[in-house]
């Protein structure tokens, strides 16, 4: 069976403290070490593809270059309370084996996680043929 | 005397609709795929059964014109890779023979309907068009939606499932409790759907307590050692048994304690009963404490064991929400609890739990109208009169206003 692919975006506050998005030095190390074991047990159990956490999201710059010149904006796309702090790329076999994972996850990062899958190579096939 | 054709296909299609769909999503792991051509080979059917006669075997006719349909389909489908083709065909092509009830396609087919990733609306629109077997147009009737708005709801859900790779499986020992807890959760919707329909209003809408009830009962079929399924058909059987009893000739809501008991269905109390006493051996003899279902069949079963209002034994009834309150202390709970305990221990001790209620059930129409016969007991006419105004400003059901405003109107002074 072929493994599928999803993407779990991490979601937390726009302001982040001096400690992240923890409200304390104590619980910010604790969620490090929990979401590093975490990320340990995806790699030996052979569904990590990717992870990392994102810097603030004021950091980030918005680029729109559909039109003759590109258009660069200070910031993100959206205008939200909350952003992705960081995302994992995982490989599962199906939904309930990534909502499992995903569950594990936001325990460890203390946030909230959206689940949700990569088109197929079939998917992208079926675009192209219809 | 044979069966008139139309009657035994519309028999047919009743018993085996749900086994061919759910063979079918086994087989090729596409719940599209399945349901057209489940509907497909049921159209054949009755081009050619009334001609033919109904063949011996029935599903299996049908299964195998529908495997027939979907392979063409698959095939036809020139934008599916030759790759994709072939694992299509061959998702899983185990014969359908099932082992046991835990390997019944059709126990699979309902868990991967009340996916908990899947919305409750999706859940019951997925678990009624191909478990039920009813139609788009039936469904939307029956949820008072557009027809497109339901078919743009399975369409979606469909495409969940495909899209996250929803699998088709039984959940595991570990996850199987909760996701039962689902599927009983979206009959028990559907039921209560139906419950509080007025169903005079349309004769088209299909009868949500009726399809609910057979849910339950293949649920019972399927899984017959787990303590809530039985709980859940016994409490809509107990239920449905009161509904010719439930409404007046004029349309006006009867409540139990008026209700005439000759006109309640004494089979499906019977086995209301029989299923309520099962569950009650079983706990006894050291099964697993009863759940939610459980003890509000036992309540009713207490109803529906008096042969009068006046036998009915109210003190085992707030035993029973005791129980209950203990597992879900929620308001309507607490509020259920203090209807039965003012029949124990008088109105004024029911009053004073309700009044402790009320902030939480302010815009519950059902809490003004239990104050308002509470006030009415203890004498006290002018608030009793002003809870029943509130209460019909509340209520929903036009059968319900009729009733809260009789009552209303024999306070009287």
């Amino acid at each position: 069976m072929t493994m599928a692919r999803y993407m779990m975006s991490v979601f937390g506050p726009a302001e982040r403290t001096e400690f992240g998005v923890y409200g304390s030095r104590e619980e910010m190390l604790q969620s490090f070490a929990d979401t590093g074991a975490f990320n340990d047990e995806l790699k030996r159990n052979g569904h990590f593809v990717f992870a990392d956490g994102l810097a603030e999201v004021s950091t980030a710059t918005t680029v729109d270059g559909r039109g003759e010149r590109p258009v660069f904006t200070d910031g993100p796309y959206l205008e939200s309370k909350e952003y992705i702090g960081g995302f994992w790329i995982i490989e599962a076999s199906d939904l309930d084996e990534a909502l499992a994972l995903a569950a594990a996850g936001s325990k460890a990062c203390r946030g909230v996680v959206e689940v949700r899958p990569f088109h197929t190579p079939d998917d992208i096939e079926a675009l192209r043929k219809s | 005397m044979t069966e008139p054709v139309d009657e035994a296909i519309a028999r047919v299609y009743r018993e085996e609709w749900a086994r061919v769909v759910a063979g079918l999503a086994r087989r090729f792991g596409d719940l599209d795929i399945a349901e057209e051509a489940a509907a497909e080979a049921f159209a054949t059917a009755v081009e050619r059964w009334p001609a033919d006669g109904i063949p011996p075997q029935p599903g299996g006719w049908l299964t195998t014109t529908a495997t027939r349909r979907a392979i063409d389909r698959i095939r036809r489908e020139s934008q599916r890779s030759a790759k994709y083709q072939a694992a299509m065909m061959l998702y899983d092509d185990t014969p359908p023979e099932p082992v046991g009830p835990v390997d019944d396609d059709r126990l699979r087919l309902i868990f991967t309907c009340c996916h908990p990733a899947l919305a409750m609306e999706a859940r019951v629109a997925l678990t009624l068009r191909l478990l039920g077997g009813l139609t788009v147009a039936e469904i939307a009737r029956a949820f008072l939606v557009q027809e497109t708005t339901m078919a743009r709801r399975i369409t979606r859900a469909k495409g969940k499932i495909t899209a996250a790779h929803i699998p088709y499986r039984v959940p595991s020992d570990a996850d199987i409790h909760e996701r039962l807890a689902g599927v009983l959760a979206v009959v028990f919707l559907v039921f209560n759907e139906g419950y509080l329909a007025s169903a005079g209003d349309d004769p088209l809408r299909v009868d949500l307590t009726d399809e609910a009830i057979r849910l339950g009962r293949l649920l019972r079929a399927l899984v017959p050692d787990d303590g809530e399924v039985a709980g859940l058909l016994a409490l809509m059987l107990l239920t449905d048994a009161r509904r010719r009893a439930r409404v007046s000739r004029s349309g006006e809501l009867v409540t139990l304690d008026e209700q005439d008991r000759g006109a309640w269905n004494r089979d499906l109390i019977a086995e209301g009963h029989a299923l309520v006493y099962e569950r009650i051996a079983a706990v006894a003899a050291g099964g697993e404490s009863p759940g939610r279902y459980q003890l509000l069949a036992a309540i009713n079963a207490v109803h529906t064991n008096a042969p009068s209002a006046r036998d009915t034994d109210w003190s085992q009834i707030v035993a029973l929400y005791d129980r209950l309150v203990a597992l879900d202390p929620s308001p309507i709970v607490r509020l259920n609890r203090a209807v039965a305990l003012a029949e124990v221990d008088g109105p004024a001790v029911g009053l004073a739990e309700v009044d402790r209620l009320a902030p939480a059930l302010e815009s519950y129409h059902a809490l003004h109208a239990v104050r308002a016969d509470l006030l009415r007991r203890l004498g006290r006419s002018a608030e009793s009169a002003e809870a029943y105004v509130r209460a019909i400003e509340l209520a929903g059901n036009p059968a319900e206003r009729v009733y809260l405003a009789r009552r209303r109107d024999q306070l009287g002074g």
